[in-house]
């Protein structure tokens, strides 16, 4: 068990049920040794022309050693990775419910936009005359996002969420150095995501934490009780993690401010309220923007991202290069700090090159494909999605803070299952068996056995009446006893639980090649 | 709307069953008088066909490298990706998966996590490998960071020979943290004495091999003076093809292996998403950062794969995790991972030798250029020219040529006008001696004097 209550390793229970076959598959599920197991050194799945004869320029340098890389033939590959596809849950597969994550549908159209050859296939440092296409797409998707935000000046080349956190923070750090002032703390509410305390003691701030109230929200005046000179900055996430919407957030940017500190919003949430306000309006000095939730880059088994960053007035000259300048006659890239000229003082470079362009395109072509009025709607259907679920399981399930509307997400904990022997861990392994990916559980942190379920824009009325009457009849079961069903799952999964804690104390982290086999001596 | 299944009778049949008259009944959390009367000031929505059609115009302003002769580095390297790299990539169960955060439906991420951990491990000689950072360059921050935490000390010393924008990124993480680092200056002549600048104060020493400039660095007597000190040597590489054909840095004496992994299985992009390979030793790995997959059983006793050891990350240990980093390149690890397997010892073996041999002939074409001169001793893949002059204004000549002949130092150095003559030029396996010949001639057209 962890702090949180959460069980790491299973208990191993036997399921009479399973059918033995002589290859250990079942069916569709293949099982699939791996790739060190079955490829060997001289085959190879790429024909290449033989070297042409030239002296060496290695020197003393060239490789002595093999490398011990096996390979497979084209069709042993399509088949290796095929059948490991088939081990996955994906969108694609039915809804993808975790919370603070956004797996919503990722359109293919964006996929095929990001391979045309003009923005796939062009090098991050060829001639700027060479690409102008590129760099105006880049200018057009800033507008865009400055459009949706209501900010003043857009960093484009965060990498993914957590790298946006820092380049933001970052941004404020020298931007307080350049008053001549050197602040030491950052105030961060305990339901904020683990990279904001992350990102603040990363640049050598102190994380003061901020308790949430009763409700779920920040109360202005624990902030006011945390403020003073020391503080650089607060970082909010808004709506926040369990699905509210930070109601109080002017009053608490203004104290912020009075203070001398500078209001970073975790923008990860976004995607609940595009179109229906500006966090510009709302105070914010700086967000991240995450390109793979709000608008539907794919998250591809855990990334790439891209996490562009805006900035209000207070903060637009610090931004990192590179980045785009619009001029009378189109747009300026300035990539270094020299050609930002005397109106920027960016804070430097935080990633060769110039950030996601693949993600870029994809984002565009979402953006452009719903507009203003499509990426309206989709924040209200994300939302009323959430709500629906939540009415749909309020009277069964347990909400923490009341029975009160959501924003793209409905927050559940663990009271409605006291006493059923069952845990918030048990609950989403049944969920496995039945179908569903689990939601997002035991975050956030400030509440039990916390379970955040965001089912997107994406899912159909159908879809979500599916999963409510699931889950309503997970919980009928766990209530009536069924405690060892939720205990074994899942069952029908390709693996049933996992020994985590095993798996943390003997780390394995590669393969190696068994021991050869001896016979034992007479 | 395509991508909104509701009609507006099922979202006035859900808001009957919530219990509100309207949709912005949700949204009364927001404060009134901040909530947008009408659109946002952009377009409307388009069909597939128009957004075709504005990206389509967008994109094809652009000298996409396959329509021209192309010997751009630097950092990031067109090498030919097999059909069945992109076709696997874009099956829906990798494509559209999330972070393998419950591993009894995860295991085709978690299993391929592990492969590609494994081929990491073994192409830089190390023990153990991450599944991936953002890039070569966050990687490498990431590699100092970590470095600090282990040896308790502060100062990082950046060869001359690292990429200038690696080199920007941890000066720039360096500051903004607090900790010391020295920069070296340029190196594009591979004659800097990295010793001098070590001391009992420093933490790691950051060397990449082969170099911005081409060249290839010795790493084992560096390592010795970096050992003697306490120090740790963090060894760089931004043409991961490169580990095939020299001496690999784990077999050097590296303690951390930092660099680019798009030269296999990913496309140029201008510059991203890429992805960072991270490796080191064993008795180092409760201080990576990143995310690791590991082997163990499930229930009934059979091999499956987790995300372990995530004490270390920031969703458990918060401001006391090794690093703030959650998305990985999960997309891009699998990209190289299937592009690895289809090539094996074998292929990668002969791609190496071609990429070489290809660059090889390339140097002795420029090098025959009147007034070129070629800077290298040793390098695999690409090198240095001298030509007189600015540089970046004979690369924008050789581009008006339909040449795209490598990147002028000095649009990265801007600073240093003794670079201004420099341009670093790559070659690969998708050049031809017609490639070769043509570059050749342009360059001489360029610099002829006028007649």
């Amino acid at each position: 068990m962890n702090e949180q209550g959460r069980p790491t390793a299973p208990t191993i229970t036997d399921t009479t049920s399973r059918d033995r076959t002589f290859t250990g598959n079942r069916g569709l599920q293949i099982e699939e040794p791996l790739l060190f197991e079955v490829g060997r050194h001289d085959v190879t799945g790429v024909d290449l022309p033989e070297a042409p004869k030239t002296r060496s320029r290695l020197g003393k340098h060239a490789r002595t050693t093999p490398i011990d890389l096996p390979g497979l033939s084209e069709p042993e590959t399509l088949r290796h990775y095929v059948r490991l596809s088939q081990k996955n849950y994906a969108i694609d597969s039915g809804i993808y419910p975790l919370g603070s994550c956004t797996m919503k549908h990722n359109p293919r159209l964006n996929e095929r936009m990001a391979r045309l050859p003009g923005f796939g296939d062009i090098h991050p440092l060829q001639p700027l005359s060479t690409v102008p296409g590129a760099i105006a797409l880049i200018a057009e998707l800033g507008r865009w996002l400055l459009a949706m935000t209501g900010m003043a000046s857009v960093a484009m080349s965060p990498k993914a969420g957590a790298h946006g956190e820092a380049c933001g923070m970052m941004a404020i750090k020298t931007a307080l150095a350049a008053r001549g002032e050197k602040r030491t703390t950052v105030l961060v509410p305990e339901s904020a995501h683990g990279t904001n305390p992350a990102t603040a003691a990363l640049l050598g701030f102190k994380v003061v934490a901020i308790p949430a109230d009763q409700d779920g929200t920040v109360r202005p005046e624990a902030v006011k009780a945390r403020l003073d000179g020391n503080v650089a900055a607060i970082m909010l996430t808004n709506p926040n993690t369990c699905g509210l919407f930070e109601r109080d957030i002017m009053a608490i940017a203004e104290a912020v401010h009075a203070a001398g500190a500078l209001f970073y919003a975790d923008g990860a949430n976004f995607n609940a309220i595009v179109g229906k306000v500006k966090p510009g309006d709302l105070g914010v000095d700086a967000m991240h923007i995450n390109l793979h939730k709000t608008f539907s880059t794919p998250h591809g088994g855990g990334g790439p991202g891209a996490g562009p960053v805006v900035f209000s007035d207070r903060l637009a000259a610090y931004a990192p290069v590179p980045f785009v300048r619009l001029t009378a006659d189109g747009a300026e890239f300035v990539e270094t700090r020299r050609q930002a000229g005397d109106t920027a003082a960016p804070f430097g470079r935080i990633t060769a090159f110039h950030g996601q362009m693949g993600m870029f395109v994809r984002a565009m072509s979402y953006m452009l494909a719903h507009g203003a009025d499509g990426m309206r709607q989709a924040s209200e259907d994300a939302v009323l999605n959430a709500n629906y679920i939540r009415a749909g399981l309020a009277d069964l399930m347990s909400q923490p803070f009341g029975d009160r509307p959501c924003m793209h997400e409905a927050l559940f904990d663990d009271a409605f299952l006291e006493g059923t022997g069952v845990t918030t861990l048990d609950f989403a392994k049944a969920m496995i068996d039945e179908g569903f990916h689990p939601m997002t559980m035991y975050f956030p942190l400030v509440v039990h056995g916390a379970m955040l379920i965001e089912p997107t824009e994406s899912e159909s009325k159908a879809s979500l009446d599916l999963f409510v009457a699931t889950l309503r009849d997970l919980v009928l079961r766990a209530k009536r006893g069924e405690e060892a069903r939720f205990h074994a799952a899942p069952t029908l999964a390709p693996r049933r639980r996992l020994d985590e804690t095993r798996a943390a104390r003997q780390p394995k982290l590669r393969w190696e090649k068994p021991e050869p086999y001896v016979e034992a001596a007479e | 709307m395509r991508f909104l299944p509701h009609s507006d009778a099922d979202r006035q049949a859900m808001l009957a069953k919530i219990g509100v008259a309207a949709i912005d009944d949700l949204f009364a959390d927001i404060p009134a008088d901040k909530r947008l009367g009408g659109p946002l000031d952009l377009p409307t929505t388009q069909s597939d066909i128009e957004v075709e059609r504005i990206l389509g115009r967008m994109a094809a302003r652009n000298v996409a490298a396959g329509s021209v002769p192309f010997f751009v580095g630097a950092g990031a390297y067109r090498h030919h990706v097999p059909a069945s790299v992109d076709h696997l990539i874009q099956r829906s169960e990798f494509l559209t998966s999330y972070t393998p955060y419950q591993p009894e439906v995860s295991q085709g991420t978690l299993q391929y996590l592990f492969e590609f951990q494994t081929q990491v491990a073994n192409l830089t000689a190390m023990e153990v490998a991450n599944a991936s950072m953002y890039d070569g360059s966050t990687a490498t921050a990431e590699a100092v960071l970590m470095a600090h935490r282990l040896t308790k000390r502060r100062k990082a010393v950046l060869s001359g020979g690292l990429h200038p924008h690696y080199r920007g990124v941890v000066e720039t993480v360096s500051r903004l943290a607090e900790d010391a680092v020295v920069l070296l200056p340029p190196d594009p002549n591979a004659g800097e004495a990295i010793a001098a600048a070590i001391d009992d104060d420093t933490s790691c020493v950051v060397v990449q091999s082969p170099s911005f400039y081409g060249h290839l660095v010795d790493l084992r007597a560096i390592a010795e003076k970096v050992h003697a000190v306490g120090a740790l040597l963090i060894a760089v590489f931004t043409e991961v093809v490169a580990l095939a054909a020299i001496e690999p840095p784990g077999a050097q004496g590296a303690d951390i292996v930092v660099g680019e992994g798009q030269g296999i299985g990913n496309a140029l992009s201008f510059g991203g998403p890429y992805v960072g390979l991270f490796a080191t030793r064993q008795r180092f790995i409760r201080q990576m950062p990143g995310r690791l997959c590991g082997e163990t059983v499930d229930a009934d006793g059979r091999r499956g794969f987790v995300l372990t050891l995530s004490t270390r990350e920031q969703h458990i240990r918060r401001d006391k995790a090794t690093s703030n980093i959650c998305t990985n390149s999960g997309l891009c690890c699998l990209a190289f991972t299937v592009h690895m397997t289809l090539l094996g010892e074998t292929g990668l073996t002969r791609l190496a030798a071609l990429n070489h041999a290809n660059a090889v002939k390339l140097a002795d074409a420029l090098s025959a250029v009147p007034d070129v001169s070629v800077l290298n001793d040793t390098f695999f893949n690409e090198f240095t020219i001298r030509v007189p002059g600015d540089a970046a204004g004979v690369v924008e000549r050789l581009a008006a040529r339909g040449v795209l002949g490598g990147v002028p130092v000095s649009r990265l150095e801007p600073d240093r006008p003794e670079l201004g003559d420099l341009i670093v030029v790559a070659a690969t396996e998708v050049n031809t001696d017609e490639d070769r010949a043509q570059y050749a001639a342009a360059l001489a057209e360029v610099l002829a004097p006028a007649k």
